[in-house]
């Protein structure tokens, strides 16, 4: 017995072992999740994008505005609960990811694979959102599928900075308080995240314009724009990449050291 | 080569903030420098070896596995496990050892077959293979009908089981168990005793905390007990036995202090040594409980009155009640 154990394993195997655990279950859970990642965006869809341009209380092209908005609010909030929820419970309650913290690699590791894991499920819930916002809104005028390489670009970062802030507040903040998180943290986010109107809009009301760069989720709504509606009017592509990346730096890095705080005492 | 060596381990908790609240009077201040979990531990546990770590709760037992295991950082000294440092090695210390938690942890969204087969390929082990163990490591604890249930349909000693095997999946040299029997009913410790027998009967060493004499006195070969972090004795179960004092321990509840009757009773012939801690008397006593109606009357002849007696034989209970004033459990 003893041969085999001393073997050091391949940490790219293990990564691969504990995200196919992490798919295998969000597949098996794939209606919940969606329920409880996509619902808000596309009730959002039916009231702004197809029940008030019915009643002509908002214009047509309002849709075009929104349906980026709209996906990149799926893109993240599906990431970020992803993450920071089963940390909550792991960590706060179950223990359950205990095993895969004994397992043979850096714990580091076992933090990344479940903003990896978080990316991916963002990437599921926005690719659902899109056409079923795209189905109740109608035809969207504008909307393009030709910048392919900004919109995977913006996705993975966008996703990626989430899961990483989902690491953050999982780790970071007690499970009793998981309550206020939703609503002191991702509540405003959505309201002040540019989901539902562009960036440039704010130009009525310039010290919000500048209030908001504050929040991640601007970046995203407007890399979404960038990318889905590249007519309209969006914030420039390089600085919006920018800010993704050092938005996913920065999380990973408070993440990694909250996590380690609560991996080990 | 040995299994476990430890160098003057030693692991200061920080002390917990505390709060002030506004009109409260200013809480007392923690104590400087931290809780110390464990103090200057010198250890070392040989292969094949089934070796135990006793003492009662808060003695720093889950502490010390927490080190061995890798998931507490020490703060001073060195820990090897299966020859890998656990603070600069934690990943091959983890690819050598198998862990059995204090409360079942079982991943709840698998079934119990997925929870062993997942667990395998974390430690590169391929899938047919991890599938092939996994079943018969459930044939081997006794749980293959559970297979495919749920983890939450298993009752707490079934999950125990499946703990057990979840740590052997990945054939270790080292078995961690952190009081594996605390919540088991009689019948599934027993049956746990025979699963660890078994295991040590392989060859593998195990390190086993416990606060039960009894599963101490049966199962290890060696015990270390300890307490408040420090290491009082460390033998085989049959010396300390003999270590203990040859005395025979009387413990006398009194209604109310007993530091009167103590000073007598150390005055007293065939009185190896008393003390009272509050209401209760405890005398080592050379003559057996002849000595019973005397403490009886030294009682009396100050107002108390006995509302219980107790008699221990030489144990390891006493010994350890001899070695630091308090009961294990």
């Amino acid at each position: 017995m003893t041969a085999e154990s001393l073997a050091p394993v391949a940490p790219s195997r293990v990564f691969a072992a504990i995200l196919l655990r992490d798919l295998t279950v969000a597949r098996r859970e794939l209606p919940y999740f969606l329920v409880r990642t996509a619902l808000q965006p596309i009730l959002f869809v039916v009231v702004f994008g197809f029940l008030l341009p019915k009643m002509g209380m908002i214009p047509r092209g309002y849709s075009t505005t929104m349906l980026p908005g709209v996906v990149a609010l799926s893109l993240t909030l599906s990431a970020i609960q992803s993450v920071a929820l089963p940390m909550m419970q792991d960590f706060g309650f179950t223990k359950e990811i205990e095993d895969r913290l004994l397992s043979p690699v850096p714990i580091h590791l076992v933090a990344v694979e479940k903003v990896v894991s978080g990316v991916l499920q963002g990437v599921v819930a926005a690719l659902f959102v899109l056409p079923v916002a795209r189905l109740i809104m109608g035809p969207i005028a504008g909307l393009s599928f030709a910048n392919a390489p900004l919109l995977l670009a913006v996705t993975v970062l966008g996703g990626a900075a989430f899961s990483a802030m989902g690491l953050y507040l999982g780790t970071g903040i007690a499970p009793q308080q998981i309550g206020l998180m939703f609503s002191v943290i991702v509540a405003p986010m959505i309201m002040f995240g540019c989901t539902y109107y562009p960036w440039a809009g704010l130009d009525h009301v310039p010290v919000m314009k500048w209030l908001v760069l504050i929040n991640p989720l601007v970046y995203v709504s407007e890399g979404m724009r960038a990318a889905l509606t590249p007519g309209l009017p969006h914030m420039p592509i390089p600085a919006l990449l920018a800010a993704l990346v050092v938005l996913t730096v920065f999380f990973m890095w408070v993440g990694l050291r909250a996590f380690d705080k609560r991996a080990m005492s | 080569m040995n299994a476990i060596e430890t160098r003057s381990l030693r692991k200061v908790y920080p002390a917990p903030a505390v709060k002030k609240r506004r009109g409260a009077p200013a809480p007392p201040a923690p104590p400087s420098g931290g809780i110390v979990a464990i103090d200057s531990l010198d250890l070392t546990v040989n292969d094949g070896e089934f070796f135990g770590v006793l003492g009662p709760n808060g003695a720093g037992k889950t502490t010390l596995i927490g080190i061995l295991t890798t998931r507490v950082r020490i703060t001073a000294g060195e820990a090897m496990v299966a020859g890998a440092n656990v603070a600069s090695e934690p990943a091959a210390v983890r690819r050598r050892i198998g862990v059995v938690p204090q409360r079942p942890n079982p991943d709840r969204s698998l079934s119990v077959i997925e929870n062993l087969v997942f667990h395998a390929t974390y430690f590169g082990i391929a899938r047919a293979e991890a599938a092939r163990r996994g079943q018969e490591l459930l044939e081997r604890l006794g749980i293959a009908d559970k297979a495919n249930a749920k983890v939450d349909q298993l009752s707490g000693g079934q999950q125990q089981r499946l703990m057990i095997a979840r740590a052997l999946t990945h054939d270790p040299r080292v078995v961690f168990l952190d009081e594996p029997t605390v919540g088991l009913d009689p019948q599934a410790r027993l049956s746990l005793w025979e699963i660890l027998r078994e295991l040590h009967g392989q060859g593998r060493t195990i390190v086993m905390s416990t606060h039960y004499m009894e599963e101490a006195d049966q199962l290890c070969d060696r015990l270390a007990i300890i307490d408040q972090g420090k290491l009082l004795a460390l033998d085989t179960p049959a010396a300390l036995k003999a270590k203990a004092p040859g005395d025979t321990l009387v413990e006398v509840t009194f209604d109310g202090d007993a530091s009167i009757a103590a000073d007598a009773a150390r005055a007293m012939d065939g009185v190896s040594n008393a003390e009272a801690r509050g209401p209760l008397l405890r005398v080592f006593s050379r003559r057996g409980g002849e000595i019973i109606p005397v403490l009886i009357d030294a009682g009396e002849a100050h107002g108390r009155i006995v509302r219980d007696i107790h008699l221990s034989r030489p144990s390891l209970e006493t010994l350890f009640i001899s070695l630091t004033g308090r009961k294990l459990t």
